[in-house]
This record gives C-alpha cells, structure tokens and sequence, in this order.
C-alpha cells in the first residue's frame, strides 16, 4: 500500500534543501479533519509527516500541544483511533512517523502497538519520555515489526550518552534544539550549530531540528546545518485556529531552498 | 544512623517498578542530582550539617506521643503517634526540603521549584528558600489554592512565586507535571525539590532516605517506652513520603505489620478515589513505573479525595514494589471516615490531624477494635490539620 513511500532516512537527508517535517494532533479538532488536514499536509512539500497521539499529561509538551491533545482526548481519540488516522494518511506516499508518550503504548500492549503500527503502514515511532536506558523491551518490538526507532539528543545531553543515543536510533536522529519543551519561539538558542557538529560525528543518520522552530528565518539558519526541521505547535495552532496549514508549509518551504 | 540499609533500587529500580522516564533534556539533570546525593549522603560533613538544621531548624526528634483516649475510644488498644505535626511548618515535608535544599546549594543552583498540593509541601520549599537564600517558585492547581488558601498565604510571606495551575483536573498531578515543563526549560540553574517518593530515578530513593528519620527515631523511641516493637505501623499514601518515611525502619521487623492507609475519596467503587494502589494497574505517570489510575487507553484518571495531600493518581514506585511481595498492605479510608476520625482526634487527644493522616487513624482504629486491649498500634501523624478548617467546615456537621 506504501511501496513508492521512501524509507524516513531516505526522506529525510538534505540534499541541498532543508527538508521539513510537519507535525499534528491525531483527532484534533476531531478525528475526520485530523485525517484531511493530514493529507493536505501529506501534499504540501514535506519530507515526512508526524503524527501526535494524545496523551492526559504531555511532559514535553507547551501550551499549543497540550490543548490539541486535550481536545483530542475528548473527542475519544486514543492509540487505535490514531492508528486509523495514521492509516488513511500514510495512504499518500509521505512518510509517517508516531509521536507518543509511553504510558498509551504500554496500556495498549508494546507488541500489539508495533504490529500495528507498521499494519497501518507507518515508517518510525518517537518516545519523547521514552530514554535508551529504558527503551527495552519497546524498541525491541519496534525493531520486529520493522519501524524506525527515533531517539531524541538535546542541548543537555552529555557526550557518551550521545553516543549511545545515536546508536540506538534509526530513520533519523530528533535534535531537540531549545532547553524546554515544544511551543514556537522568536530566535533559535545560541550554540545550535555546535549541537549539530557534535551530533553528526556519532552518527551517519539524517538529523532533524524540533523544538520552537516555526519561520522562514528558522528555516534559513538550519539549512546547511541540520537535515531536516520539524514544524510542530505552528502547524498545530494553525490547524486549531480553522486555518490553512498548507499555507504556513509554502511559507516555511521557501526558507528551506 | 542507617540500621538497616535499604536494599533497593537496583538501578533505580524497586522490582519492576521506579526507572527514569523523562525527556532527555532532564537526563543528565538526574544523573548529575543521583552522583550527588551518594557523594553527599557518604559525606560526614554534609550528615553533620543536615542532623543540625533537623535539631535546630525542623525541631527533631518529634515526640512519641501515647493516644490513651482514643486507645480507650477503640477498646482499649495502645495507640502511639508520631508527632510530625510538630516539625517547623507542620508536617514531615521539611525533613525532605532541608535536605534537598542543602543539595540545591553543593549543585550551585540558586532557584528551586516545587510542586504542591495541600500546600505543604510548597510551604515547607518556600522556608527552606528563605532560610538558604534559594528563589522559590511553588506550582499549585487552582482547586488546590481555593481549599488551602492559607498556605497559599503562606508561601507568598516567606517570598515564594505562588503559579497557579488551570490545567487538567487542577490539582496535585497538574501541578507536578507544570514543575516538570518548568524544569525542562530551567534544568541548568534550578534544582526541583520533588515532594514525595515519586518522579524519576533518584528522587523516589533520596526522598525516603531523608524521610527515614521519622522510623529511625520512632522505632528507637516505641522500643525505649515498651521494650518491644509495635504490631502494626499505619501510615497515609498520596505519594507515600511519610509512609515510606516511618516503614522503612521497620522492613527487617518480620513480625511488624506495615499498612498504607490510600484515599477512597467517595467509596473506590464510585471510581471517585485516589487509592492508586488498591484500585489501580501499573503505568508510566510523572517518569516513573509505578501504580496508576488510568483508564483502559493509558490516559490517567481524575482523582477525588477530601484532602488535597491525597488527591493524586499516581504513588511512590517502592510502595508498588512493596505491595506487590506482600511486604505492606494497602487499604483504602472514604473522605467520610476520615473526616470522622479527624473529629475524634481533635476531640479526645486535643491534637488537630491534617485530613491526610486523619485516613490513618481511621483505619487505626479499626484495627484497633480487632485487636481488642493487648494491640500496639503506631501511626504516623504526618501533620497537623489547622490548614483544613475550611475544608471540614464545608462539609458541615455530618
């Protein structure tokens, strides 16, 4: 159902342009737009698709998120309403990859989850409460059911564990470029370049940049640097406020070339 | 000090339980805070400084106070307290926050955050920043701030930032997972001073090592008064600090009878409750495995309980561990018995209970009533109730 789909790490490695990676609530504002406002994004230019499962306390999460996840939530979305959006997307050749706390995975069974998921033709999974040291058994059965594992680095992360991050990851490395969690910001940190340098020499993986990352300006400061950038609370926020998040991705695409 | 040393966590875990689920950002934070507190807790210095800000700054040891009366009330039983409603701002929280702001000062950060519910928590972070010269910032649900307005007050005297929590159910749980995202954002400068045995990997383990003073000194003192241990020992579980606080001395004592008293709130039943341990399943809440309240897809449940130092979904992965090898048992008090005992207290002993040990001695004195005039009984008082008031008030004279 997915053959001409590229593999995550095909899709995401920069090649001259800055790929981009939008990202949005499965179920918000309910389950049928999530789906059409997934395959419009599907088509907008984008490198790959992330698609958010909700969950009651998102820890990574800032305001933007946290509401699209509640919102969800109380439209009765959960891991097999998501797994059903996450179908009808994958459907349109973009790669898609879960975003989810673990508590959700581990009610909803590891190895049922993995089956599936890779079943509703989705290419990788990203944990964010989820760190190597207590990846196992989980990414044991991503691993089997042929999904990409994603682990995230960040600004804090110390050299060794770095090494260990990037080795256990596959499809791409998440680089979170702020000190904090998802919510759009002005500038990007300081000392980003320097995360990026340190990050490739542990790894021959795609890196993308998330975390804060919503304009043009952003998208020009990553290019040459990061691989790919992952657009989250601004696609979100569009997409709460009844807007057109195809637009914002134009917008953003033009800072990537 | 230790008597007997705590065999658990085995890398940061109790059994299955415990682990460090966490976004990495917060990763190198505890494992900076866990070399930390083992440096510091080896270090004769630090123990020195620590046992003198207990003695002179917390008010330890707290007495063994012998509840004759309401022995009597229940049929004759011994009943002992442990007075930790007499710590300094009145309740074992400050055993926990002394020591962790002693650590915040090694680390070299000079902003510290908390989460609070019943505000004792949050009260007992704001004292110790003011005594340490520590910017404190308290994370409270707004439903936590209208029924413990007064350590609201509190808190704001002693020069703490109060931010309100409007997410979520607005209370307990909301609070911590704010002071988490806080963290996220400030790890380099800030040390968050967690307020049980929860979150990740150290925390649940240095919380119960700085509240094992309480055992430490109660088992010392029951044996000095009667030559002998008690039968049972019964303390509340919201997270658990106290509990575990007054149990772990006791672990070795075969013949000690551990009992965790959990929230009912209405009745477990009803499904409005917070006694995680007697009506949960394991689950990833606030980065630990541990018992939870959720629901069938992974999403954790509103809780309810009269009192706000109660009112969480999740519990101390220890206690998990400690339900699952039989070693504690866990019971659940309705706000109603609570309540009651909270009266009965006041009125036989002269001594206000928080509505979080009042769950205790409820079910102390139930057991009392079992055991007939030969039982030993003791409970942990983990604070004192003038911050209920209002709360007991509410519910009128039922």
């Amino acid at each position: 159902m997915k053959t001409d789909t590229k593999s995550l790490e095909q899709a995401l490695r920069a090649t001259g342009d800055l790929k981009l990676v939008a990202y949005m609530m499965a179920g918000h504002p309910d389950k049928k737009r999530s789906i059409e406002a997934g395959k419009r994004l599907a088509g907008s230019g984008i490198a790959a698709l992330e698609i958010g499962i909700p969950f009651s306390d998102p820890l990574a999460d800032g305001p933007v998120i946290q509401r699209a996840g509640q919102i969800a939530l109380e439209h009765g979305m959960n891991v097999a309403g998501a797994l059903e959006v996450a179908a009808a997307i994958a459907t349109e050749g973009v790669p898609v990859v879960l975003m989810t706390y673990i508590n959700p995975v581990l009610a909803h069974d590891p190895r049922r989850f993995a089956a599936e998921a890779a079943q509703a033709g989705v290419a990788g999974v990203i944990v964010p409460d989820l760190p190597v040291e207590e990846s196992e058994p989980v990414a044991g059965w991503l691993r089997a059911a042929s999904l990409d594992t994603v682990f995230m680095v960040a600004p804090t992360t110390t050299e060794d564990r770095l090494a260990s991050i990037c080795e256990h990851s596959s499809g791409f490395v998440y680089c979170v470029t702020v000190t904090g969690i998802t919510g759009v910001r002005k500038d990007l940190p300081p000392g980003m370049k320097e995360l990026f340098g340190q990050v490739r020499r542990h790894t021959q993986l795609p890196i993308a940049a998330g975390f804060g990352i919503s304009r043009p300006e952003h998208m020009k400061a990553l290019r040459g640097v990061a691989d790919a950038a992952v657009v989250g609370s601004a696609v979100v926020d569009e997409i709460d406020r009844g807007g057109d998040p195809v637009a914002l991705i134009k917008e953003l695409l033009k800072g990537c070339r | 000090m230790a008597r007997n040393a705590p065999t658990h966590p085995v890398d940061g875990r109790y059994g299955a339980y415990g682990g460090r689920y966490v976004p990495e950002t917060l990763m190198s934070a505890l494992q900076e805070l866990e070399d930390i507190w083992h440096e510091a807790k080896a270090d004769p210095q630090f123990q020195l400084e620590l046992a003198g800000h207990r003695h002179a700054f917390v008010g330890r040891p707290t007495p063994l106070y012998a509840a004759t009366r309401l022995g009597e009330h229940f049929g004759g039983a011994h009943i002992h307290l442990k007075r930790e409603d007499l710590c300094h701002t009145g309740a074992h929280k400050l055993n926990n926050a002394v020591g962790q702001a002693l650590l915040a000062l090694r680390m070299g950060k000079k902003r510290v955050i908390a989460e609070t519910g019943a505000g004792q928590h949050g009260v007992a972070a704001a004292t110790v920043s003011a005594r340490f010269g520590l910017e404190c910032t308290v994370y409270m649900g707004t439903e936590d701030m209208r029924r413990q307005s007064m350590n609201v007050r509190r808190m704001k005297l002693l020069g703490a930032e109060v931010v309100e929590v409007t997410s979520g159910t607005k209370t307990l749980k909301d609070a911590t997972s704010e002071a988490i995202r806080d963290w996220v954002t400030n790890v380099r400068t800030t040390h968050y001073i967690i307020g049980s045995v929860v979150g990740p990997h150290p925390y649940p383990e240095m919380v119960r090592d700085l509240q094992r003073v309480i055992g430490d000194e109660a088992r010392d003192q029951y044996l000095s008064v009667d030559g002998k241990l008690p039968d049972v020992v019964v303390a509340c579980v919201g997270g658990g600090s106290n509990a575990i606080g007054i149990f772990t001395a006791f672990l070795d004592d075969k013949d000690v009878m551990l009992v965790g008293v959990e929230a009912a709130g209405k009745g477990v039943k009803t499904g409005q409750h917070a006694a995680s341990l007697v009506g949960g399943r394991p689950g990833v809440l606030h980065g630990s495995y541990s018992y939870l309240l959720q629901d069938g897809d992974g999403q954790v449940l509103p809780t309810h309980s009269i009192s706000a130092g109660l009112d969480y979904p999740g519990v101390g992965p220890e206690h998990s561990f400690l339900r699952d090898i039989e070693r504690v048992e866990y019971v659940a008090v309705t706000d109603k018995d609570a309540l009651a005992a909270f009266k009965l207290c006041t009125r036989l002993e002269g001594i206000m209970p928080a509505l979080e040990p009042a769950h205790a001695l409820h079910h102390a004195g139930v057991m009392a009533r079992e055991m007939g005039p030969g039982g030993r009984i003791l409970v942990c008082l983990s604070g004192r109730g003038d911050k209920d008031m209002d709360s007991v008030e509410e519910q009128g004279d039922q």
